[in-house]
């Protein structure tokens, strides 16, 4: 075992200190991230903090650094300098076993969901199960039906992927994401793509996991309105930088002229906009 | 009051200006070192033989991993049984099919040929011995190239453009251990069994149209193929054919894994994959012929 053993199990102090840490309203520490592909600047010195239990979202124009900033905080990528703590735990800087002990308690729920379409619904959830834990068959099933049931597709456990709509998709996805004991659950634009009756249900989504399962939440998203009504914290990243990370209120309150600008080309709804000007 | 919440996604028309001022400055400031000509001229070398040498590197590379993580548990047994299947069963016809028209058509010449100088009888020996030692391998492995191959570029290449890799990534599953490995020890295992079937159908097929159709008798036909014909040219064939079904499946996953530019990105990785994977297999067979055969080098 010991070398290639994979079904890690933390150890009584590895517990003790994610107890302790539990207690901590701020989930994640990202401090001065810096990423660079070849001469291009993507992300700037990006940081900010992830509030625990709550949704935290980041926005921004296209082309500012959003979805580089999530390869670097589910550890796709490396960032070319900077902190990820994670309960006390530098992530950025961490590799081989010690990573993916860190990345199982991670979710991601990728932009088309990426699910795998050689896989019925049922194996696309029961994957990181089988991978992972020493469940039996029988737990695994338990499991996974758990898990689809709690998010009204238990229905769907035979069917393919792509029998799916995009809505049901993004379903699946947050049921595989959280299928192991996940406490954090990235969603790369979950919204786009998606008709504006999905949406509000793809929203409903992210705010009812984080409830039932107690996880926090980073949504990345250039959707204002959709934004306004998850976000306990809104962080906005311009061009590899952040401008500003703060509750909505004190957001739309302190607002510079660069983000009241992608604010209102963003088309956010008009009555936020009133609430603003109030 | 929510229908107008995408209007945000104009990524490519925004992306442009961003990007365009600092290519336009490096170009000027290196063009003020070197006059054009010379670089054109420079890169124009440069990227003929560097790429491919690029792409040598990749593939050691991606070899050098697959042995990694093979050797490493979790032994996903039943994704290499699936994977054999794919490859292996599921190329059975066709493998057998071109095995057949070849040996056929390789009766049909050789006895032509031959008779011009009375040398007939030879027919069984020389399509034997083509068969067993080039042919077989050769061939088999364009065919599972083309059939497999190509198949394994573009669900590979579609799991990555879709995230389907960076999801296996972030569920904490080596994707090569789990999308390479099983691919490449299946073509290990099955291009030498298909090369076999290869080589028995397709001197099945010498056989029906040297006897049957052009009046070769079948004793000595038979007779001569078993005094050419040793287990040293069926070992020649079958060594190609496991470096062959390596080679194979590994540029076809290299394609695959590493395609970019959503469903065209797709296409032109198949692309590559089956015209990368024809060169690799002709190149490979002069020269581990060479080798073997001890000359010609
Ligand atoms: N792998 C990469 N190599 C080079 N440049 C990249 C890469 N990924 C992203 N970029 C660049 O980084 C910038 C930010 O991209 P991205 O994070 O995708 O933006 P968005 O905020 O729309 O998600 C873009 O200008 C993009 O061209
Ligand atoms: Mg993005």
């Amino acid at each position: 075992m010991g070398l290639f053993s994979r079904k890690h199990e933390p150890t009584p102090e590895e517990r003790q200190r994610l107890e302790e840490a539990k207690s901590d309203p701020i989930h994640m520490r990202i401090r001065g991230i810096h990423k660079t592909y070849g001469d291009h600047h993507v992300l700037k010195g990006v940081g900010f903090d992830i509030l625990r239990k709550q949704t935290n979202v980041v926005i921004g124009p296209s082309g500012s650094g959003k979805s580089v900033l999530m390869r670097q905080l589910i550890r796709l990528e490396k960032p070319d300098e900077g902190e990820i703590l994670v309960d006390g735990t530098d992530f950025a800087k961490l590799d081989g076993m010690d990573l993916e002990r860190v990345r199982r308690r991670m979710g991601m729920v990728f932009q088309a969901s990426a699910l795998f379409d050689s896989m019925s619904v049922f194996d696309n959830v029961a994957f990181p199960l089988v991978e992972h834990s020493t469940l039996s068959r029988k737990e695994i099933r338990e499991r996974v039906m758990d898990r689809l049931e709690g998010l009204a597709i238990g229905h769907a456990a035979k069917k393919w992927p792509a029998e799916l709509s995009g809505g049901m998709q993004r379903r699946v996805a947050v049921a595989r994401a959280t299928v192991l004991e996940t406490d954090i659950l990235i969603y790369d634009e979950p919204t786009t793509g998606l008709d504006p009756v999905t949406v509000r249900t793809v929203d409903e989504l992210i705010l009812e996991t984080e409830e039932k399962l107690g996880v926090t939440s980073i949504v990345i998203s250039h959707d204002m309105a959709s934004v306004f009504r998850i976000a306990d914290r809104i962080t906005f990243l311009n061009f590899g930088e952040v401008v500003a990370s703060a509750a909505p209120a004190q957001l739309l309150a302190e607002l510079d002229p660069k983000t009241m600008d992608y604010v209102e080309a963003s088309g956010v709804s008009e009555d936020i906009l009133a609430a603003r000007r109030k | 009051m929510t229908s107008d919440a995408q209007p945000a996604t104009p990524a490519p028309a925004e992306k442009a200006p961003q990007e365009d001022p600092d290519r336009a400055r490096s170009a000027a400031e290196e063009e003020e070192q070197t006059p054009s000509w010379a670089k054109e001229i420079s890169e124009a070398i440069g990227v003929r033989l560097l790429s491919p040498l690029a792409e040598l590197g990749m593939l050691s590379r991606m070899a050098w991993e697959t042995l990694f993580w093979a050797v490493r548990p979790p032994y996903r047994l039943r994704l290499l049984i699936g994977s054999m299947e794919f490859i292996g069963v599921g190329s059975i016809f066709i493998v057998g099919l071109t095995g057949f028209f070849m040996g056929a058509v390789l009766g049909l010449q050789l006895v032509d040929g031959f008779r011009q100088f009375g040398a007939e009888s030879q027919t069984g020996a020389v399509v034997g011995m083509a068969m067993s030692r080039e042919i077989g391998p050769v061939f088999t492995a364009l065919m599972v190239s083309s059939r497999a191959g190509s198949a394994i570029t573009t669900e590979l290449g579609s799991m990555r453009v879709s995230d389907q890799i960076n999801a296996l990534i972030t569920m904490a599953v080596n994707p090569v251990q789990y999308l390479v490995v099983p691919r490449v020890l299946a073509g290990l295992l099955t291009v030498p069994l298909l090369t076999m079937l290869f080589n028995v159908v397709g001197m099945f097929g010498a056989y029906v149209v040297a006897t049957g159709l052009l009046g070769i008798d079948p004793g000595v036909f038979l007779g001569r193929m078993q005094w050419l014909v040793d287990w040293k040219d069926v070992a020649q064939g079958l060594v190609k054919a496991c470096i062959f079904g390596v080679v194979v499946t590994l540029i076809a996953c290299r394609q695959g894994f590493f395609a970019s530019g959503g469903a065209a990105g797709v296409g032109q990785a198949t692309n590559r994959s089956v015209v990368h994977n024809a060169i690799a297999i002709l190149a490979l067979d002069y020269l581990i012929t060479a080798i073997i055969l001890g000359q010609g080098i």
